[in-house]
């Protein structure tokens, strides 16, 4: 199956993303853990993209679209802001974010460790990032 | 939607967290504890029973605050979180670098350890 979002750059929209994910996700019938980490790690990428590429500029929009499949779930993230290439991204130390007091920083970090690949591509008029998790067998 | 309540109890404070914490109001997290430094608290305890969610904004603002701590000599606990929230501070190892306790007695009993 496949859903789509269109989700405008403020933050005070992240709370109908958490919404439209989970009903999304009840057909996987995933435990409460797995699937708080799947909208988590969703929800980051596109708070990096309506802060820093969009700055949260509430006409400018995201695409999410949830491919949910029997062996596999794929967020498709497109925008068209200034690319950010997630995969290029270098995470800081956590060690650093505390010593230099950092606010910022951890959540690409919790993207990867909740996602089992993460795929980025930009072109002309998109950039697109892909999150991808494998879902267990029943 | 979040809300924080503050109460105060023998010499510590307790900061009461409702809702979710992401992006949007991990602002108003901040403020809370800024303003228990600056009042001087020395004793810390956040109860995170009603904590539904919390994203890295939220996680990131007790972060920047442990140096602050240690620093200040502050004590500072959080109890109460569901097994979600605890789940995420486990996938950092944030747990590892700040006192997280399941009840509120055994978060007391390590805010007054000397």
């Amino acid at each position: 199956m496949r859903y789509e979002l269109k989700l405008y750059c403020e933050k005070s929209r992240l709370a109908e993303l958490r919404s439209f994910i989970s009903e999304v996700l009840v057909p996987a019938q995933l435990n409460a853990i797995s699937q708080n980490q799947l909208i988590l790690a969703v929800e980051e990428v596109c708070a990096n993209l309506i802060i820093h590429s969009h700055q949260c500029n509430p006409q400018r929009y995201i695409l999410l679209t949830i491919h949910l499949l029997t062996d596999r779930v794929i967020f498709e993230i497109k925008d068209s802001g200034k690319a950010f290439n997630i995969i290029e991204y270098k995470s800081p130390e956590i060690n650093a974010v505390v010593k230099e007091k950092r606010k910022g920083g951890l959540g690409l970090l919790l993207v990867r460790k909740i996602m089992d690949k993460i795929e980025f591509e930009t072109d002309a008029s998109f950039n697109t990032c892909r999150l991808i998790k494998k879902l267990k067998s029943k | 939607m979040l809300s924080i309540n503050k109460a105060a109890d023998r010499d510590h404070l307790i900061i009461e967290l409702n809702g979710e914490v992401d992006a949007s109001n991990s602002v108003e997290l901040d403020e809370v504890i800024q303003q228990a430094l600056s009042e001087d608290s020395n004793k810390i305890l956040v109860d995170g029973r009603k904590l539904e969610y919390i994203s890295s904004a939220g996680l990131g603002v007790f972060m920047s605050y442990l140096e602050d701590f240690q620093e200040k000599n502050v004590s500072f606990v959080i109890f109460g979180l569901n097994e979600k929230v605890l789940n995420v501070f486990h996938i950092l190892g944030l747990d590892q670098l700040i006192r997280i306790r399941q009840t509120q007695e055994e978060a007391e009993q390590a805010l007054y350890e000397v």
